[in-house]
């Protein structure tokens, strides 16, 4: 550097948060010797205005070309100072932040001790600060189409909202219909609306949208590429039906003859065709074949649907069909999966008919379900007198999931208040606790409580059907102790609801790092901050949203929906995004094309250039973590902002100045 | 396969069938016992009643007696509770090193030690079903239980607790489902019989709680013998001896307090691998139960119709309106 | 043990029942749901379920007189050790190992409604201290003699079988090493005395 080099050393009290422990007036005292700085103060609190304003005036009174703020952590304002100094016209990489906060005042309670440690870390910052380099932002374009991954609830909302902005969604299911769990309900608490009646609207506004390309019976193959910049790989997978032909009449459903169970919609509980609509208001309304359950494909025979359908809209040889888009921002929002009630051994379901799921339950009470929304037990034609339903099955629970699933309490009460309404039956509900934490919840609870619903505070202990005594034969027992009066009751039911949690899919660990993102230990995707950025995830331009992020009710999934796209359209309306200029380089000359650092990136972010037999990195993926550059043999790779040089002057700084103080240390 | 043997203080005397019929049909299975020397008593729930470090020492003696027979590093233990102290001690030391510590400083007094974890604790059933295994066992059946109702019956300490559950993950996990276990119903289908599986199979038989409470004692026991007898099961087939006691010697007693009529046969499962591979009932230590076998043993051999599969789903007939019930499996 | 150090004061009841169970028992984890209670299958005959324990516990910080009723409840004496309780708790409490520690602490410390479970044990204790091995005719004897004389009748029928049926032992069988047996027992009871 040709250029004289002039340090302003700027030393934050923090209010007491520092001054309280660490002798600020000293630190910079002690600082203004160091080499290269011209100037040394400490003030209350710098990153005010007039906090800033005094590092702009030094810049622009004394020529200072390096700042140095000893005060809290990058994380909260590494930006700000870097803004202050682009005014003043110093490259914004001309700052270093020494973090005398969280990494001394708030952790060393001996004040001479923290003081000392803090002159190493400004000594540090000195040090580094005089190798630092004017760095450029990169500045990446957005393209303004999105990805949205999943038609439930929260993808639906997501997608209207970009949509009706006038951007383009591509919206991908892997379901033949949207509508995700939420179709699937009956009522919807508190309120009790019909949950097809407020869902199929936005359905339909889906399907008929002209900014929204909806993609169903399909599942994202491939990504790649980064934010703004995504080029994703779709499989279309084969309905066996010709869309266009298709007029959604229906007889091809009628006339199949093979009835199969459907697992998936009905919950078990019900039957479909082989060419199935999952539902009478799928949308879109176009059926699809099931290859493994179709007579033709497995036999070669039948063919009835082909037969009577009356626009020939029947292709068996249709195949799949991958379709590569590009995208700017991607949204998942992939929703849950039940627990799975038979791991309960104890409760008895899937060996006693009676014991039901709340999915099954809901199942029956929907007006379009297997029974026509009337409440029989397992023969069909039954109704219960009494009925229990328990809550917190597999949630709460160490040997299962440890959370708790936030809606289990709220879709316990709707059930009593269904089944009572439906069969003027018993019921009984059993908790632990009573979470009704969101608007109208509790007052639910109430009315529920009013209508006469027996709650009993215990955690049931097991379900069976061995009768004690005589009033017990032929019904099911619930045995649990009701802790409020400290008594073992067993109570005899006709059936049983289990209130089973909300658990990730079962592949969200794949669908995670598809998309370059991660999962937390429970595996439910994981957000930026758990507080403050739920919605996005450490990968910029990809978002989540809903129930994938982990367990909550439809008016939170619909704000996380709405969320996630408006944090879209505002990158969208930026137009470009700025990416951290702190990114590591090649030196093209010592590079030898081993390939080591491709082998060990993380973010996929190097690439091999066949032609020139050098790696190369790509800019607006790296995030700057420096795993190639230790990788790397030649050292052919090193990261900008963060050179050898830099990190050994850093080194030096505070290595030198806690000798120095410990020598010179008054005895 | 060779295995250490811990017979328990039950299989001396008041459970010897249980041991005369293990040792019996143990060269048909494959296997060689080799009784560990100079054993003691496990200390069953009573001696940790009343001491804590001491308890586990003197389980640990027979840990450490196992351990030294270098020709197998598995101890079998016919009784669950037996196996219950045995496992939950390997567990716990395993777990707390300064119990382990203080324990083998015990140890030394009697010029043994032992290493936590060193042994592989397993019941009986464990490895007649695992080790020599189904496909074995009814290789060698020549005299198939056909005709004969058997209610399987578990009890707790063989299932419970198991300590690779939830958060603190172990290496003494159990064999079988905690809350529904189905190995020896497999076992008993295998050697022919029809298996009746009554919801008690897996509950506890009371242990000494006659002797503490006998109306609580003797309710705990009536509700298993009631469970067996609803599902119209010709005798209770257990696996462990104070089970077999407490249903067998025991129903009297309980028959005179409720005023029941129960004639319950409880055999030990190995006895019926006996007989299902041909030996005779006097071979088995069959004779020694309370309650008379040898009604329900008559059964063996009446020609009865095949099962129904219950495998497949059956299509729903026109006017069922029943509902599809989840698959287990 | 719980994870956190609290500020030092006196040991608590809870903290004592804590340290004196082997392992861990996560008792400071007990969400008082009551899954032990419902399963425990002599329950119905106890004075309070084991969830009313642990809340009985946890409060003879404030109330003293609390620790005299856990110690004369029969509910730890009338536990059949069938870990129901242990396998179903959703947090992990080793619920039949803290009904051993109460038992200990209850002979200990001398307080107990009836003698007869404490009693039961110390009998079959003192034949498998004397003879490495458990004595059943020696221990029902005893038993039924202290305890329940009438029984002894009721259970005359039994034992006749048992007899007849070649399943009772009339004199007790020591192991080799009787003497070595008691020397690790003593030396583990003397550990114990100074935890």
């Amino acid at each position: 550097m040709s250029e004289e080099i002039k340090v302003g050393v700027y030393i934050c009290h923090c209010g007491s948060n520092i001054a309280g422990t660490v002798d600020v007036a000293d630190v910079a005292q002690w600082a203004s010797k160091l080499p290269n700085v011209v100037v040394s103060r400490d003030y209350k609190f710098m990153c005010s205005s007039p906090g800033q304003e005094m590092i702009e005036k030094d810049i622009h009174a004394m020529g200072i070309n390096r700042v140095v703020v000893a005060s809290c952590s990058p994380h909260l304002h590494e930006a700000t100072f870097r803004g202050a100094c682009s005014r003043a016209g110093v490259n914004p990489y001309l700052f270093e932040m020494a973090n005398i906060r969280e990494q001394d005042s708030w952790v060393t309670s001996d004040k001479t001790e923290a003081t000392k440690k803090a002159k190493a870390l400004v000594a540090a910052a000195v040090g580094r600060v005089a190798h630092q380099q004017p760095l450029e932002s990169l500045f990446v374009p957005i393209d303004p189409n999105v990805l949205v991954v999943g038609g439930g609830i929260a993808g639906i909302q997501a997608a209207l909202e970009v949509a009706d902005s006038g951007h383009h969604v591509f919206l991908v299911e892997r379901e033949p219909s949207l509508g995700g769990h939420m179709a699937q309900f009956d009522k919807t608490f508190p309120t009790l609306d019909c949950s097809a009646c407020i869902l199929t609207p936005k359905m339909f506004s889906v399907g008929n949208h002209k900014n929204i390309t909806m993609m169903t019976w399909s599942e994202v193959d491939k990504v790649e590429g980064y934010i703004g910049n995504f080029t994703v790989t779709i499989r279309k997978r084969a309905r066996y039906i010709d869309e266009p032909l298709c007029t959604g009449c229906g007889v091809c459903q009628e006339k199949c003859p093979k009835k199969v169970i459907d697992n998936v919609f009905e919950a078990g509980l019900g039957y479909r065709k082989a060419v199935y609509t999952p539902f009478p208001q799928a949308v879109p309304n176009t059926p699809v074949i099931d290859r493994e359950n179709c007579t033709y494909f497995q036999k070669g025979t039948c063919r009835a649907c082909e037969k009577f359908c009356p626009t020939g809209a029947i292709k068996f040889d249709q195949q799949d069909e991958l379709i590569t888009i590009k995208v700017g921002n991607i949204i998942l929002a992939t929703g849950y999966d039940l627990f799975d009630a038979r791991k309960v051994g104890q409760y008895g379901y899937g060996r006693l008919a009676n014991v039901f799921t709340n999915m099954e339950f809901e199942r029956l009470t929907n007006a379009a379900g297997p029974t026509g929304g009337k409440v029989f037990l397992r023969d069909g034609v039954t109704v219960p007198k009494t009925v229990g339903i328990i809550h917190c099955v597999g949630s709460r629970d160490t040997n299962y999931h440890n959370y708790c699933s936030a809606i289990c309490c709220m879709q316990s009460l709707k059930f009593a208040h269904l089944a009572m309404e439906k069969t003027g039956a018993e019921v009984y509900n059993f908790y632990i606790d009573m979470r009704t934490p969101a608007k109208s919840y509790d007052e639910f609870y109430q009315k529920v409580l009013r209508e006469g619903t027996h709650f009993i505070r215990g955690r049931v202990a097991e379900v069976t059907d061995c009768a004690r005594q005589p009033s017990e034969e032929g019904k099911l027992i619930i045995q649990v102790e009701d802790t409020l009066i400290g008594r073992q009751r067993r109570i005899p039911v006709d059936m049983v609801v289990l209130s089973a949690g909300l658990q990730p899919r079962a592949d969200a660990k794949e669908v995670a790092i598809k998309f370059g993102i991660s999962c937390s230990a429970d595996q439910w995707l994981i957000e930026k901050h758990p507080k403050l950025d739920p919605v996005a995830t450490m990968t910029d331009g990809v978002f989540i949203a809903g129930a994938c992020q982990g367990p909550k009710d439809i008016p939170s999934s619909v704000a996380q929906g709405a969320a996630a796209a408006a944090r879209v359209l505002s990158l969208i309306g930026q137009g470009e995004v700025e990416i951290e200029a702190a990114t590591a380089i090649v030196d093209e000359v010592t590079c030898v094309g081993c390939k080591q650092c491709i082998a060990c990136c993380p973010y996929t972010a190097i690439e091999y250039l066949a032609d020139k037999g050098k790696a190369h990195v790509i800019e607006a993926l790296c995030k700057g973590c420096g795993t190639c550059v230790g990788a790397c043999l030649p050292k052919s790779i090193s990261l900008k902002h963060f050179t050898d040089e830099q990190l050994v002057a850093e080194m030096i700084g505070a290595m030198q100045t806690m000798k120095y103080l410990e020598a010179t240390e008054v005895a | 396969m060779k295995y250490n043997y811990y017979p328990g203080c039950s299989l001396e005397k008041s459970a010897s069938s249980y041991d005369v019929s293990t040792r019996a049909i143990a060269p048909a299975l494959g296997i060689e016992f080799m009784e560990v020397e100079d054993w003691n008593c496990c200390g069953a729930t009573e001696y940790i009643a009343l001491n804590r470090m001491a308890a586990y020492a003197l389980t640990a003696r027979n840990l450490a007696l196992a351990s030294k027979n270098k020709e197998s590093d598995q101890l079998i233990a016919p009784c669950s509770a037996c196996y219950l102290n045995l496992r939950k001690c390997n567990q716990y030391l395993y777990d707390d090193e300064p119990l382990a510590k203080n324990v083998n400083i015990a140890l030394a007094e009697g010029g043994l030690s032992y290493e936590a974890g060193s042994l592989r604790v397993r019941h009986l059933l464990d490895i007649v079903v695992n080790d020599v295994g189904y496909d074995a066992i009814q290789a060698k059946v020549t005299k198939p239980l056909t005709g004969l109702r058997i209610a399987p019956y578990y009890g707790c300490l063989i299932v419970r607790p198991d300590f690779g559950r939830g958060k603190h993950k172990s290496h003494e996990t159990t064999f079988d489902n905690p809350e529904y276990p189905t190995s020896l119903d497999k076992l008993l289908k295998v050697l022919g019989a029809e298996v009746v599986d009554f919801p008690y199979k897996a509950h506890c038989c009371g242990g000494h709680m006659t002797q503490i409470s006998d109306a609580t004692g003797f309710e705990i026991i009536r509700r298993l013998i009631k469970g067996a007898s609803d599902y119209r099961a010709d005798m209770v087939v257990t696996l462990c001896p104070m089970c077999q006691m407490n249903l067998d010697a025991f129903q009297g007693a309980v028959n005179v307090h409720f005023k029941t009529n129960y004639h319950m046969p409880v055999l030990f499962f190995t006895q019926m691998i006996g007989l299902a591979f041909g030996m005779s009932a006097q071979e088995m230590g069959i004779g020694t139960e309370l309650v008379d076998a040898r009604p329900a043993l008559a059964k063996i051999g009446v020609e009865v119709p095949p099962p129904e599969d219950e495998g497949t789903v059956k299509k729903p007939k026109k006017d069922d309106k029943s509902l599809p019930m989840p698959r287990l499996e | 043990m719980a994870e956190t150090a609290t500020q030092a004061r006196a040991p608590t009841f809870f903290q004592q029942v804590i340290d004196a169970t082997p392992g861990y028992s996560n008792l400071e984890m007990c969400i008082q749901c009551g899954t032990c209670g419902g399963s425990c299958p002599s329950g119905p005959d106890m004075d309070h379920t084991p969830r009313t324990l642990f809340a009985m516990i946890r409060a003879v910080e404030v109330e003293p007189s609390m620790k005299e009723r856990i110690l004369r409840s029969n509910t730890f004496w009338y536990c059949v050790s069938c870990y129901h309780c242990m396998e179903r708790c959703p947090q992990e409490v080793h619920i039949t190992d803290i009904m051993y520690t109460l038992k200990r602490i209850s002979v200990k410390e001398n307080i107990y409604d009836s003698s007869k479970a404490p009693d039961f044990s110390k009998t079959f204790i003192n034949w498998v201290e004397n003879y490495g091995r458990a004595f059943e005719l020696g221990l029902m004897g005893q038993h039924l003699a202290l305890h329940n004389p009438f029984g002894a009748f009721k259970l005359a029928g039994m034992g006749i079988g048992m007899v007849t049926k070649g399943r009772m032992a009339f004199t007790p069988t020591p192991i080799k090493d009787v003497k070595g047996l008691k020397a690790i027992l003593a030396k583990a009871k003397e550990i114990e005395e100074t935890l």
